[in-house]
């Protein structure tokens, strides 16, 4: 009898000293976690507090509270181009949103396309841009644009539209639409990839049924597919959101720090790095720059926030 | 046997490898205690050949114990580049220093150490000193290295070909204007707007020094005795802003890059230049060149250039080889780097005393004006781009749209001179 319990009383001691700590949960969680605390988390709240803190000249540092962000926001000197910045990068995120995202589905739709030959070259082509490095695209566009001797004007000029070619990268007018569309042409890749994927996820006997019922194809897209991929379009639209207000190197790379003519493709990243690390006679401010970069990343949980609350909790997930 | 054998060959590799590592530490400590590396930080990647050899093979065969590195970012990217490893401790020993307050500003934080000790530095004038030095001018920072002039660079063929003479004054430079509009084959002027700064460096600042007449204009604007709305500067953007119809197609989207070529494949007249264009120059054009003086607005009115004090070399405060540091920069005030650097960069011009012989014509006749007219330095980089917003910064973006027709000459000097009156107590008033 003894000789029975023993072992089953042993059993349910180990048995609830593991439910009393999880020990391998912890163990499981401890690489990732350190890695996204070092690099993630720690420099995130230190941003933060350097962003409190102001600089003198001889580079000693005093607490001052609020007071960057105050002058960001009042200061007309600041806030003027704050909110340039913040507005142009508006602009940019509708152009992303509008032509980037509009075409992917576009594509995906037509790569989904059950007779299509080729599928896979051209998802690759398009895809292409995606992995190239922004200096290049900067450079390709900047050349094909170039009025002195881009091909864009002579090909224009073969067609007889010769007149309607500017100097698109350096009219204050067009400038932002042109980095847009660059920046659309080059990203276009992602949304088409996620949507597509979304697409081959949709049961054929959905389709067929309602083209059964006498859906036509619009029908079937407009009432079927969409409805079926808007959770895949919700993520597209956050990660637009999100990738557009931290953007900065195409801006950089293609009209440089000063984002011209007269800031009119100034974008909070640019505006950032002018404000961080200066530019050319400008000194730069680590103090400042910490405020712009948390008025950043306010501005950007805001729109995460709504996009979690007012639209990801209203989208209705189908698994099939 | 053959246990026996490998056993014999390692022990024979592990003797090989022992002495190795003893003859290698051996050689590192000798190493360290001989020579000395000084790293330069710079911006001038364009000068990398030049430093690495000329410069430094000369300053070697005195000095062959020093080994110097020469280490250099993208312009555009210097300041933050340098700004950020200094921050982090792993800036070179030597810094190459932008003018006025960029530098200022790290000799204020401790990165810079004084120069005023270091042999050499008498060789130099204070105004050539007055980039590099505190603001009651007692403590030097950096030795002054070179200075660039701004002037007009022409393609001799094309003013040939259409029989045109250089301009003197303003009148003539637009009558030739006209002609070669009038001809149509070529491009008037080389120049873009895209990059602004070569509109306020190569414009602005390059004729604007004859309107308010160099220094005079410079230091009343200091003093806050002028403003950006008189006269002599609202002519200067008027004049800017008159360039327009004789740039190049496009002129809104040309960046700098666009306007060499156009200039060095012969497309264009007139290029409105600084004169470290003139290397390049050298390099690329196969026709002839030459230059002329910014023009003068009347007949026989004296006439000023903007000779800039553009580069100069200061210590790292940090560095752990500071006597070998301080070697180097007398070495650098020394007629003999002088003469080396402008010869090896034409259209960089040393500063100091010594007169040194500029071979390529076309830079000589460069430094030749600093005989005929008066010198000044661009009137933003002294004190004035202290404040937010920053003067160089908006002179850059109002010549920029001044030229490219989106503001008129008063609302860009209105609005230079609000920016400066927001923040500088002399023109607050």
């Amino acid at each position: 009898m003894t000789d029975l319990t023993a072992p089953s009383v042993h059993s349910t001691d180990v048995v609830s000293a593991r439910s009393r700590f999880p020990v391998h949960i912890a163990v499981f969680l401890a690489p990732a976690l350190a890695i996204y605390t070092l690099f993630s988390i720690y420099p995130l709240i230190d941003t933060i507090r350097l962003s409190l803190y102001a600089g003198d000249e001889t580079g000693a540092r005093s607490f001052v509270g609020l007071r960057n962000f105050y002058t960001l926001l009042t200061d007309p000197n600041w806030s003027g181009q704050f909110w340039n910045a913040f507005t142009n990068n508006l602009i940019f995120f509708a152009i992303h949103m509008v032509v980037q995202n509009g075409i992917g589905l576009g594509l995906a739709m037509l790569l989904s396309l059950p007779r299509l030959i080729g599928g896979s070259v051209y998802r690759t082509l398009i895809f292409l841009p995606t992995m190239l490095s922004v200096v290049i695209i900067g450079f390709i566009w900047q050349l094909i644009l170039n009025p002195l001797w881009g091909i864009a004007p002579s090909l224009l000029k073969a067609v007889g539209l010769g007149s309607f070619f500017g100097p698109w990268l350096g009219q204050e007018s067009t400038a932002l639409l042109t980095v847009s569309l660059i920046s659309v042409w080059q990203f276009v890749g992602i949304p088409m990839m996620l949507i597509y994927a979304a697409l081959l996820n949709i049961p054929d006997d959905l389709l067929d049924a309602a083209t059964v019922d006498g859906a036509g194809p619009f029908s079937v897209f407009w009432f079927v597919r969409l409805p079926l991929i808007l959770p895949t379009l919700g993520v597209v639209s956050i990660l637009t959101f999100v990738a557009n207000f931290n953007a900065f190197d195409l801006i950089y790379a293609i009209k440089g720090a000063l984002a011209g003519p007269n800031f009119s493709t100034d974008i909070l990243g640019t505006f950032f790095y002018r404000t961080f690390f200066g530019f050319q006679l400008q000194v730069g401010s680590p103090t400042m720059g910490a405020a712009v970069a948390t008025a950043m990343l306010v501005i950007i949980l805001i729109g995460v926030l709504i996009y979690l609350f007012g639209v990801q909790r209203r989208l209705q997930r189908h698994t099939f | 046997m053959k246990t026996l054998h490998s056993k014999a060959f390692r022990r024979r590799a592990g003797q090989l490898l022992a002495t190795a590592s003893v003859v290698a530490a051996a050689l590192a400590f000798a190493n360290a205690a001989s020579a000395q590396t000084l790293t330069i930080e710079s911006w001038r990647n364009d000068d990398a050949d030049v430093w690495n050899t000329k410069i430094i093979p000369a300053f070697n065969k005195k000095h062959p114990n020093i080994k110097v590195q020469f280490k250099a970012d993208p312009p555009t990217e210097y300041n933050a580049a340098l700004n950020a490893r200094l921050a982090g401790g792993t800036a070179g020993d030597l810094i190459t220093c932008r003018p006025f307050d960029a530098s200022l500003d790290l000799f204020k934080k401790g990165n810079l150490v004084s120069v005023n000790d270091v042999k050499g530095l008498e060789n130099f004038s204070d105004v050539a000193k007055s980039a590099w030095s505190t603001d009651d001018g007692k403590t030097t920072f950096c030795m002054p290295m070179a200075s660039v002039i701004h002037g007009f660079v022409y393609n001799k063929e094309i003013f040939d070909e259409l029989k045109l003479t250089p301009p003197k004054t303003v009148a003539e430079f637009h009558a030739v204007l006209d002609k070669i509009k009038a001809d149509g084959k070529y491009t008037p002027i080389a120049m873009g707007t895209a990059d602004q700064w070569e509109a306020a460096t190569m414009g602005f600042q390059n004729i604007g020094v004859n309107y308010w007449k160099g220094e005079e204009g410079r230091k009343a604007l200091i003093e806050g005795k002028q403003k950006f709305t008189d006269k002599p500067y609202v002519d200067a953007f008027k004049e800017l802003a008159s360039w327009a119809p004789y740039m190049g197609d496009g002129y809104k989207a040309q960046k700098y890059p666009d306007t060499q070529n156009l200039f060095t494949l012969g497309r264009a007249a007139i290029y409105p230049a600084g004169s470290w264009d003139v290397p390049i120059f050298r390099k690329q054009a196969d026709f002839e060149f030459d230059a002329f003086a910014p023009p003068v607005v009347n007949a026989g009115d004296k006439c000023y250039i903007s000779d800039h004090t553009d580069i100069a070399i200061g210590i790292n405060a940090k560095s752990q080889n500071m006597e070998a540091a301080k070697t180097f920069l007398s070495w650098v005030a020394s007629p003999e780097f002088a003469e080396i650097y402008a010869n090896e960069l034409p259209g960089f011009f040393p500063l100091s005393k010594a007169k040194v012989d500029v071979k390529d014509p076309v830079a000589a006749k460069f430094v030749g004006w600093r005989g005929t007219c008066e010198s000044s330095i661009r009137n933003s980089y002294q004190i004035l781009s202290r404040g937010t917003p920053n003067l160089e910064n908006e002179l850059w973006n109002v010549s920029a749209q001044v030229m490219n027709g989106s503001m008129k000459p008063e609302e860009a000097a209105k609005k230079a001179q609000d920016g400066l009156a927001s923040w500088y107590e002399p023109h607050k008033k």
